[in-house]
């Protein structure tokens, strides 16, 4: 299969509309190089089942006010995640390969409010969020397979008529 | 210690370890922690069928894709040795209600009464497995991310569209838990 080679500039501008990498790194990897992103996912999905946020009746409570799980999980995340930001910012703190890290803006447009409420929705129905889909296969639910690929078609099926939606 | 693994992990454990997954992808390799992403890079990777959204080394995204495997096999492998031995405890008025429609098993992190195999032939099912996962796939590339990527990454960076869109999320979520999907439910 041949992928189209955009210059950069248009390359950089797909990957902008996404929460891709678009700091290129000039370090040429090999592909187990990749397998460190896995180790941090095998932590993350431990995380995920051991504190039941993969669980859909979390997620219920979360939606019905009945229960702080949830809402103590995603802001003490992001407030950490926050602080993890400010410090690397005020320290310069590099990667482990001395790159500068380069953090990409989000420019607004009407879908992430469309594309939010619409995702809201299904959150809410199925219990989970893309994240939560693989780990909810991997705690066996395997029907929750079909889910990821109707997740899939659905991101599919954006990008076809993603010219035709209102932004 | 054992037993402190093995029991559910409360929220000020989880979230903090969660948050850290931000500076742990700035620091390995540069990368903005985001998984709905991962769904785009399928697509691209397997039918990108000439859709300029598809269009783009996907090859370089590779990462993000051993990411999410590797959520996969962390939750296998949590669930097959650091099992928490009982039921999902479930607010007394969510059991309540849920028992109404027929969910009275919480012993796995599913409810594994209306989401099975055999559901997905009947209405129910059909609208909570793949309508469900269709308005999760949808949402999240019109929305441009997801709960990691906007609530987490972008809230963390400070990225005033990623509030917008959280804000959405929530909102949507709280009129479907509430007013909609009783009535999904009770089909």
């Amino acid at each position: 299969m041949s992928t189209q080679v955009f210059p950069p500039s248009v390359e950089e501008e797909i990957r902008h509309q996404d929460t891709m990498c678009v700091n290129e790194s000039v370090i040429e990897h090999r592909w187990y190089d990749n397998l460190k992103y896995m180790a941090i996912g095998l932590a993350f999905g431990v995380v995920f089942v051991k504190a039941e946020i993969i669980s859909w009746f979390r997620i219920q409570e979360m939606f019905r006010f009945q229960s702080f799980h949830m809402y103590g999980v995603i802001g003490s995340a992001v407030v950490v995640g926050m602080l993890s930001v400010l410090l690397i910012r005020r320290f310069n703190i590099t990667t482990i390969e001395g790159e500068t890290v380069v953090l990409a803006s989000k420019t607004f447009n009407k879908g992430q409010i469309y594309g939010g409420l619409l995702f809201g929705f299904g959150w809410a129905i199925t219990g989970a969020c893309p994240g939560p889909l693989f780990a909810q296969i991997g705690n066996g639910a395997s029907v929750v397979l079909v889910t990821l690929f109707s997740a899939i078609v659905g991101t599919w099926v954006y990008g076809y008529f993603r010219d035709k939606l209102p932004h | 210690m054992l037993e402190f693994i093995r029991n559910p992990w409360p929220w000020y454990v989880a979230g903090p370890l969660i948050g850290l997954t931000v500076p742990a992808l700035l620091l390995v390799g540069n990368k903005s922690f985001g998984i709905s992403s991962s769904l785009r890079h399928i697509c691209a990777a397997c039918l990108p069928a000439n859709i300029p959204f598809f269009q783009y080394n996907w090859r370089k995204e590779l990462w993000n894709l051993f990411f999410v495997a590797g959520i996969l096999v962390g939750a296998a492998l949590a669930t097959l040795f650091l099992a928490n031995p009982d039921p999902v405890v479930v607010h007394p008025k969510l059991a309540a209600d849920l028992a109404q429609y027929g969910i009275t098993d919480f012993s796995k992190l599913v409810p594994t009464q209306v989401v099975n195999w055999s559901a997905l032939l009947t209405l129910r099912g059909f609208l909570m497995i793949v309508v469900g996962g269709f308005l999760i796939g949808f949402g999240t590339r019109y929305a441009g991310g997801c709960t990691s990527g906007h609530a987490i990454m972008g809230l963390s960076t400070l990225q005033w569209p990623s509030l917008v869109a959280t804000c959405c999320f929530m909102v949507a979520g709280i009129l479907m838990a509430n007013f909609v999907l009783p009535f999904l439910l009770a089909l």
